[in-house]
This record gives structure tokens, C-alpha cells and sequence, in this order.
């Protein structure tokens, strides 16, 4: 298959996750639509490391991985905090840094 | 072959992105999510990327997958939640512009490389060992500064997600700490005789004298 297919490929999947951060609400299905996106670009690397016959693409990705591991770890410890606190799951709600 | 698997791995991948935005149960969505992920360790594959195939499906279809799961549990968080007002139209709107638009961007480029599938393979190329080498050769300082990030962000959960007094209402632990227990067997504290029971004589449970949290000991004096 042709590289373009695979860039496609990751700009659609990049798109649905774009799409469902504007959509969604539930700070959860946010988190996982930003994984979406971190994919289609890891996708896109990968790719790239192919075209080029060039290993430091999938470096890349893997450090990719890396931070998109550290972002969900933070995003649902404060998922969990604002659980505890007992305020609405619901980021049209948590519109302010204060209390 | 690799045209076939290609497009199932791909009508896999976005099937998943598109099962994680649409399905209503975030349990699902995480489903979805793994789901995706396969399908795009699938498509790494293809593309000779097998180290990062496989920590693709350990890393994320496993442990980060995992502890949605756990979240998504502990949360519940089973609520219909759908964008009021504009955002409802404009939010996929945008998305299928912006999708139109990086289909034609890709498509449409005239570059050779794109158009062809990719350098010769050489043997090796994506093996653990040659990813390995670089990042301890090439990328030493970026692996370095990763793995410094993972302990941060580690530290960081524990510090956003752990129980934290007066600002939330605590019964939960009250509920735990003030259930009877006969008194002298409980704490290092009565143990140390550093606190002392000083209702000790009014709470107890069939006569047995009840020690009472934060208490002190009557018939010691403090210390060791």
C-alpha cells in the first residue's frame, strides 16, 4: 500500500478525535478522544519512518506513547479528585479554577 | 495480502474511533478505544514498526486501557452527556472540513514519497534491537527526560487523586475510624500511652470500655 493511504488513514482518525472533543462532555470520552488524536499522529510517524527508511520516526512515536501515558495518568487523577469532591462530572460544569 | 489486511486493520481503527465518540457509555467507549488501538497495532505492523506494535498493545491496550477501566469504574459516570446548543452541529462540521481538507492535503500532494510504499526494507529495521540502540545511543537525553516525566506524572496522580481533609466531605472515613472497637488494642498511639481515652468511661460496648479516637490513656503518664 501506498504511504498516502496510511496518512489518510491517520488524518481521518485524527478528525473523529478532533470531532469528539468539541462534542463530548464527559471529561472521560475527552481524555480518550485525545488519545484518538495522539494515535492518528503516531500513526502518521510511523508512516513517515517507513517512507523514509528511517528508524527516529518510531522513536518518536514511542515517545509519544510515553507522554500520551503521563497525560492520562494526570487526567484521571483529577477526573478522580473531581469525583471526590463530589462535583458534576461534566466539563460545561467546571467552567472555573476556584472551589 | 498486505492491501487486504491493510484495509481491514484500517476499517477496524476508524470503526473504533468512530465507537469511542458515538457510543454513550463511557465503559464502551473504553472498549471501543482498545478495540482501536489493536487495529492500529495492526497497521504498525504493516508498516515494519513491530517494537512499537507490540508496546502499542502492552503499553496502551493494556496497562493505560486498565486504568480507564478502573476509573470509568469508580467514577460510574454512566450519564447521557451530549454537547448543548452550537457545539452539537459545528463540532462535527468541523471535523469533516478538517478531515476533507488533510484527505486532499495528503492526496493531492505531488510528492514522490507519499505516492510510493516506502524505502526498501532493510532486515532489522523496527526491531527491538535497532530501536534500542537508538535510544541509548541517539536519544539517550529525550529517554532520559521520559522516564523522569513517567515518575512526575506518577507522583502527580497520587498527589491530585489522594483523600484530602476539609475539603470534601469526609464521612467515609469517619465511618471507618469510629466503629467500636474494645479499648488498648487498637493504636501505636495507646500503645505508646501518648493519647489518652478521656471519655473512655462513657463509651463501651457491652461493658467493654471503648476507645475513643484521639483519645488519651487515664492511668498512665505520657510517654515511654
Amino acid at each position: 500500500m501506498n504511504i498516502g493511504w496510511y496518512l489518510v488513514v491517520s488524518a481521518i482518525i485524527f478528525c473523529i478525535g478532533a470531532g469528539g472533543v468539541l462534542v463530548r462532555r464527559n471529561p472521560l470520552v475527552i481524555l480518550l478522544c485525545l488519545e484518538l488524536m495522539l494515535n492518528a499522529a503516531n500513526l502518521a510517524l510511523v508512516a513517515f519512518a517507513r517512507m523514509w527508511g528511517n528508524e527516529e520516526g518510531q522513536v518518536f512515536a514511542l515517545i509519544v506513547m510515553v507522554v500520551a501515558a503521563a497525560e492520562v495518568t494526570v487526567g484521571l487523577g483529577l477526573v478522580v479528585a473531581i469525583y471526590r469532591r463530589r462535583l458534576p462530572i461534566d466539563v460545561d460544569e467546571l467552567n472555573e479554577l476556584q472551589g | 495480502m498486505s492491501a487486504v489486511l491493510f484495509f481491514i486493520a484500517a476499517i477496524g481503527a476508524i470503526t473504533g474511533a468512530f465507537g469511542v465518540v458515538i457510543l454513550r457509555n463511557p465503559f464502551y467507549s473504553v472498549l471501543a478505544l482498545a478495540f482501536h488501538l489493536v487495529s492500529l497495532a495492526a497497521l504498525f505492523l504493516l508498516l515494519r514498526a513491530e517494537f512499537v506494535a507490540a508496546a502499542q498493545v502492552i503499553v496502551y491496550a493494556g496497562a493505560v486501557m486498565v486504568l480507564y477501566v478502573f476509573v470509568v469504574a469508580y467514577v460510574g459516570g454512566g450519564e447521557q452527556l451530549e454537547s448543548r446548543g452550537a457545539l452539537r452541529v459545528l463540532g462535527p462540521l468541523f471535523a469533516l472540513v478538517l478531515a476533507i481538507e488533510l484527505c486532499i492535503a495528503m492526496l493531492g500532494a505531488g510528492l514522490k514519497g507519499v505516492n510510493s510504499k516506502g524505502a526498501p526494507y532493510a532486515p532489522g529495521f523496527g526491531s527491538p534491537g535497532s530501536i534500542g540502540q537508538l535510544f541509548l545511543t541517539k536519544f539517550l537525553f529525550p529517554f532520559e527526560a521520559a522516564s523522569i516525566l513517567l515518575l512526575v506524572a506518577a507522583v502527580g496522580a497520587v498527589v491530585l487523586a489522594r483523600r484530602r481533609r476539609g475539603l470534601e466531605p469526609d464521612e467515609e472515613f469517619e465511618r471507618e475510624v469510629s466503629v467500636p472497637r474494645p479499648a488498648w488494642t487498637g493504636t501505636m498511639a495507646e500503645a505508646g500511652g501518648l493519647r489518652l481515652p478521656v471519655h473512655a468511661e462513657e463509651r463501651t460496648v457491652e461493658g467493654v470500655p471503648v476507645a475513643t479516637p484521639g483519645g488519651d490513656r487515664p492511668d498512665q503518664e505520657g510517654g515511654w
